[in-house]
């Protein structure tokens, strides 16, 4: 039994807010019994330890990539997500009250849905204005009475729910079109799990997964026909969503490819995704774009995300989207004054849960009504005008010239705005630096259907706000989260979580999805670019090396010129231009004299073409659309090398050991990347195109190198130093002493690098690897192209083949070139970018980029 | 009147388009004043997915997807339609008064809902203050709606010049307002959006005229093309047909395809194509009386 007198310090401290509902305490004095269990469980722990374990559920979401990206940040920032080690807490008697509530409401949105894009009785017997939907954007007229079945429904409903003064639950606004958080809310409860198991095992927390599991379902039993093991995906407008990390949570969590629209196309009244085994039929769409986005030829004809053709698979019934398109029409604050009426009529019934009172500005006494209470109010639009920006004002913060417009805009579009209550939310503790302050929280519950029903994520994603009196809260607007208990009054307590629910169900591992076209590109450039880190990387470090090593020995002519022609080489093989070879009078011979300002620039400067800065963006580019694919460790260490660069990067002066300090580190992490990632690779496909990536990366680099350093033959300490800075570079001086056993010569040192089949780093070994990774691909229609690369790659092994070192190292006498080097390192590079191109083609085609005709 | 219309689209790819979705609103609708007696919808190269289905506004659509390269389209349609006289022309005119009428559309129900959703704005037919003034020169306290429309249609006929090329399908009527020119397209919207302002329910027809004028009689312009005008709900007379570009209200020689609240929901023939490419676009219309 719960301890009823807490003798605890920082609950001691507590006050709530003033003027609002405390959500601890029964009737304003005693603890609810759940929050009192709840603090008898924390207060264990003590305060140093409960603000250590703050601090590490902060650290684990960081490391665990968990973020919401904002649109509106030019930058394209993503704020890390945070979370609070209090709950929400609701009690066992309350939740089966708010989940009656709950499924009704999403009931009855599902209902009027079908209502609106079939009969529309709503509005023929005036239970809704006409105006309310036909004015509306989201009512998408080309959706009206496609009449199929299992697609006239909600799948997903969401709504937001805030607790009033007098300690009641109101509805806020509905989320009926890609409703998001039930990912975070997953994630929220996983690290708090992991971070704070004590309080889980004292307190009977409902678990979360049966909600996936019943979306999961759910998204089976739409599949057209029957379909006994559908290709069920997740649209994406992309990683620059704010909600992006959401999507490829799911995509893993629930084992769905995630595409975007560019991977799928319309052809023979089907939808098919391209993957690198050709296209495949898809049956279902979790869609997480607004609706109008989805299909350019019927929808929003400039849209560039969505797929030409999608509605007319919807209307033939050859593929399901949850939700329906059109749903977004519900999402209409307007819609809420009519509830009441549209419940007794659709379903015979009172609401259940109470919506914040709300005037609909389309009526005229609504509208001055709204206009005359302003301060008083929230106004909202009744549709969202972008993804992720609120579309809610608070009257009372604004100027009177402010007002003066808004009110201009409802006088001019009074149908667009609806005026809102504001209900001063209750007041729940919070943890904040060592102890608990109160803040105001707005819960969003999630319901997915469930078989004739719904059924309502038991728990759900709370967000606080701090500000004083806000009466609204947003991801958007900043805010912290809480995960969100519902005690069970069962034996259904939280067990561990799983971290894929796809193990749940053996049918998955039968199924075996080939790699989507755009995913395989993705990860055949992760093993580009972090081949092309690593090798830049070390290039720049042994550079580096010898110029620090050298640097009282400026007289040394072998010296100045070696120096010279590492600095050269190191523009020409990072392609990091003008840098060490800049036209300009006099700059070359400048930084040559200092390099150390420019060769900084090629570590940290993310504009410089070459740098490693530029290089890892790129790297992070490709590796974050990827991160569905990747496990959680290996992203840990991703965001760890984000975070050891971005300290490197903005330290004020950056001497010279710590720069080579600073690659090491890098070099460190991408290694280990690409170290978990070989463990951890869940699929032959994705092993196969990162390994491309890397060995076509790896040749060009050392192929492009060698060219560079060994422009023209040199005297012989000059030779010398820079046959050592090839090994250095290549990280083969341990081998070359261990096979040679002899001093330094380029015969030798070629003979390695290029020719010695039983050395990793050696092309021919490399080009050996591409041709098996190449037989690995799947074979794509007559198989020419596969065959293709692979004789171009044969010629150029048999190329290396015919020469030997000596033949490398031989050079003309007049020019002082290696004529022999050049001819056959041009030949097998040509025929690497050939191959890289044919793979690309092959593999990663997308359909070319859609436009629209003209009209007349 | 018994017409045989010929309407020819072309489009000329830069380069071959592997793909190609496709939405025709071609076929002339059925209604009270006209019978489509035949239709054919010729496309070349031959579509891989053809099919139909009716849209909203009760147009049919034509669906088709082109999957095979090809480096041009071209799409024929060949329509057998006989024009009646509208039966309120046998009636006297309503002499029912504007205010009358914009009240009547405020609050109605039921089926009247299909005529109601023409009463609303759209991006390109958006109210303004100029043109709600412009309207109002016309919609004089107690006039009846008939005359005032049919003021309102000589007034855009009088006051804009015809000249095409001058605005495309995507200038708004703002410009065409202060450059008091543009095409058929225009004058209907503009139209279309004065009568919106006075609350009164109207809609964009796209259709065709005569293409050889009888003997005698003047050619109509616009009718080298598809043709567009407006139509007004009035309650004791159902719709009626008005077009500002040749001041007429419209008789047997119009002929008409389909209707929306704009040109956007009927248009002809529109279509993404699997290209970055550029294209070329040419169309040519034949009417000849039968």
């Amino acid at each position: 039994m719960p301890e009823q007198n807490l003798n605890l310090d920082f609950l001691n401290k507590y006050s709530p807010a003033a003027n609002s509902y405390n959500e601890i305490a029964v009737d304003g004095s005693d603890l609810h019994p759940e929050w009192a269990s709840f603090f008898s469980s924390l207060g264990k722990l003590g305060t140093k330890e409960i603000e250590n374990r703050a601090d590490n559920i902060q650290r684990l979401l960081k490391e665990n990539g968990v973020a919401y990206n904002i649109y509106i940040d030019s930058s394209g920032g993503a704020r890390p997500w945070e979370l609070d080690p209090i709950p929400q807490i609701i009690s066992a008697l309350e939740w089966s009250k708010i989940n009656t509530g709950l499924i009704q409401r999403a009931q009855l949105f599902s209902l009027i849905l079908k209502d609106i894009y079939g009969q529309q009785n709503l509005i023929k017997d005036g239970i809704i204005p006409q105006e309310l939907i036909y004015r509306h954007p989201g009512f998408l007229r080309s959706c009206v009475n496609l009449n199929l079945p299992n697609q006239d429904n909600l799948i997903l409903y969401s709504t937001d729910l805030g607790r009033g003064k007098d300690g009641n639950l109101w509805t806020i606004s509905d989320r009926a079109q890609a409703p998001s958080g039930y990912g975070y809310a997953m994630e929220n409860r996983l690290a708090m799990s992991k971070v704070l198991p004590e309080l889980f095992s004292d307190n009977k927390v409902s678990r979360l997964y049966p909600f996936f599991e019943a979306l999961q379902r759910a998204l089976h039993n739409i599949a057209p026909n029957n379909i006994e093991n559908p290709r069920i995906v997740i649209l994406t407008p992309g990683s620059e969503n704010e909600t992006y990390f959401e999507h490829s949570y799911l995509s893993a969590y629930l084992g769905l490819s995630l595409v975007q629209g560019t991977d799928l196309m319309v052809k023979d009244n089907y939808v098919w995704i391209k993957t690198i085994e050709g296209l495949e039929k898809v049956d279902v769409i979790l869609r997480r774009m607004d609706d109008i986005y989805c299909d350019p030829l019927e929808l929003k004809s400039d849209s560039l995300l969505g797929v030409p053709g999608l509605l007319q698979v919807i209307r033939k019934g050859n593929v399901s989207i949850a939700n329906p398109l059109g749903s977004s029409v519900i999402e209409n604050a307007g819609l809420i004054p009519f509830l009441g009426k549209a419940a007794k009529y659709l379903l015979g019934t009172d609401l259940i849960l109470p919506s914040i009172a709300t005037w609909w500005c389309g009526q005229p006494n609504e509208m001055n009504y709204v206009i005359n209470n302003l301060p008083h109010l929230v106004v909202r639009r009744i549709y969202r005008r972008k993804a992720g920006v609120s579309s809610a004002i608070d009257g009372a913060s604004l100027t009177a010239a402010e007002t003066e417009k808004l009110i201009n805009e409802i006088k001019a579009h009074p149908y667009l705005f609806a005026g809102q209550e504001k209900i001063g939310f209750s007041s729940t503790p919070s943890w904040v630096i060592g102890e608990l302050r109160p803040g105001h929280s707005l819960v969003r519950s999630f319901l997915v259907k469930n078989g004739d029903s719904f059924m309502a994520m038991p728990g759900g994603l709370t967000r606080t706000s701090y500000i004083k009196d806000s009466f609204i809260i947003s991801n958007q607007s900043g805010g912290i989260s809480k995960d969100t208990w519902i005690i069970s009054n069962g034996t259904d307590n939280v067990r561990p979580s799983k971290s894929n629910i796809r193990s749940t169900d053996p049918n998955n591992y039968l199924k075996k999805d080939s790699l989507p076209s755009h995913t395989a590109e993705n990860i055949f450039w992760v093993g580009r670019y972090s081949e092309r880190l690593i090798n830049n990387a070390r290039l720049l470090h042994s550079v580096m090396q010898y110029v620090l090593l050298n640097s009282n020995q400026a007289e040394n002519s072998a010296v100045a010129n070696t120096k010279k022609i590492l600095l050269e080489t190191l523009t020409h093989t990072t392609y990091g231009y003008p840098g060490f070879v800049s036209k300009k009078e006099n700059e070359a011979n400048e930084l040559l004299k200092n390099p150390w300002p420019e060769l900084s620039k090629y570590l940290y400067d993310e504009q410089k073409d070459g740098s490693l800065s530029k290089n890892l963006l790129y790297f992070r580019k490709s590796i974050y659309n990827v991160r569905n694919f990747l496990s959680v460790d290996t992203w840990r260490i991703v965001r760890q090398l984000d975070d050891v660069w971005s300290n490197a990067k903005s330290n004020d002066t950056h001497d010279r050991l710590i720069m080579m300090a600073d690659i090491d580190k890098l070099n460190t992490s991408i290694f280990a990347i690409l170290g978990m990632n070989r463990e951890n690779v869940r699929r032959a496909q994705e092993w196969v195109v990162l390994e491309l990536g890397r060995k076509i990366e790896q040749a060009l680099f050392s192929i492009n190198f060698l060219q560079n350093i060994f422009k023209q033959k040199t005297d012989e300490q000059t030779e010398h130093d820079l046959l050592q800075s090839v090994l250095v570079a290549t990280q083969s001086m341990v081998s070359y002493r261990f096979t040679y056993r002899d001093h330094l010569q380029l015969s030798l040192l070629l003979e390695m690098l290029v020719l010695d089949m039983n050395y990793p780093k050696s092309l021919v070994y490399l080009i050996s690897k591409i041709i098996a990774r190449i037989n690995e691909l799947p074979k794509v229609g007559n198989n020419e192209s596969q065959k293709d690369a692979e004789f171009l790659m044969l010629e150029a092994l048999s190329l290396l083949k015919t020469t030997n070192g000596i033949s490398l190292s031989n050079f003309d006498f007049d020019s002082g070139e290696y004529e022999e080097l050049n001819k056959i390192f041009d030949k097998v590079s040509d025929k690497l970018y050939e191959v890289s191109g044919i793979i690309t083609k092959t593999y990663f085609k997308h359909t070319l980029s859609h436009q629209q005709l003209y009209v007349s | 009147m018994l017409y045989k219309i010929k309407h020819t689209t072309t489009y000329k790819y830069e380069e071959s388009v592997p793909l190609c979705h496709n939405l025709a609103i071609l076929n002339p609708r059925d209604f009270e004043a006209q019978n489509c007696q035949s239709f054919d919808l010729e496309i070349v190269p031959n579509p891989e997915i053809k099919d139909n289905y009716p849209d909203f506004f009760g147009n049919t659509v034509y669906y088709f997807v082109i999957e095979e390269a090809h480096e041009s389209l071209v799409v024929t349609s060949t329509s057998i339609v006989d024009v009646f006289p509208m039966a309120w022309k046998k009636k006297p005119l309503s002499l029912q008064n504007w205010e009358a009428v914009a009240n009547f559309m405020k609050d109605v129900k039921g089926e009247y809902i299909d005529i109601k959703q023409y009463a609303y704005p759209t991006q390109i037919t958006a109210i303004s203050k100029s043109i709600k003034e412009y309207a109002e020169k016309s919609f004089t306290p107690n006039r009846p709606i008939y005359e005032a429309v049919n003021e309102l249609n000589t007034r855009i006929h009088t006051d804009f010049k015809y000249t095409t090329g001058f605005t495309t399908v995507s200038t708004p009527l703002s410009v065409v307002m202060d450059e008091k020119k543009g095409v058929c397209q225009d004058f209907a919207h503009l139209a279309i959006s004065c009568l919106l302002s006075m609350g009164l329910a109207a809609r964009y027809v796209s259709g065709y005229l005569e293409t050889t004028a009888p003997a005698g009689k003047k050619k109509l312009v616009g009718a080298d093309a598809t043709h567009a005008w407006f139509s007004v709900y009035i309650p004791e007379m159902g719709w009626i047909d008005f077009d500002p570009t040749n001041n007429k209200v419209a008789d047997e020689q119009y002929i008409t395809i389909g209707w929306g609240r704009n040109y956007y929901d009927v248009v002809p023939l529109r279509g993404i194509i699997m290209s970055g490419h550029n294209h070329k676009l040419s169309v040519a219309v034949e009417v000849t009386r039968i």
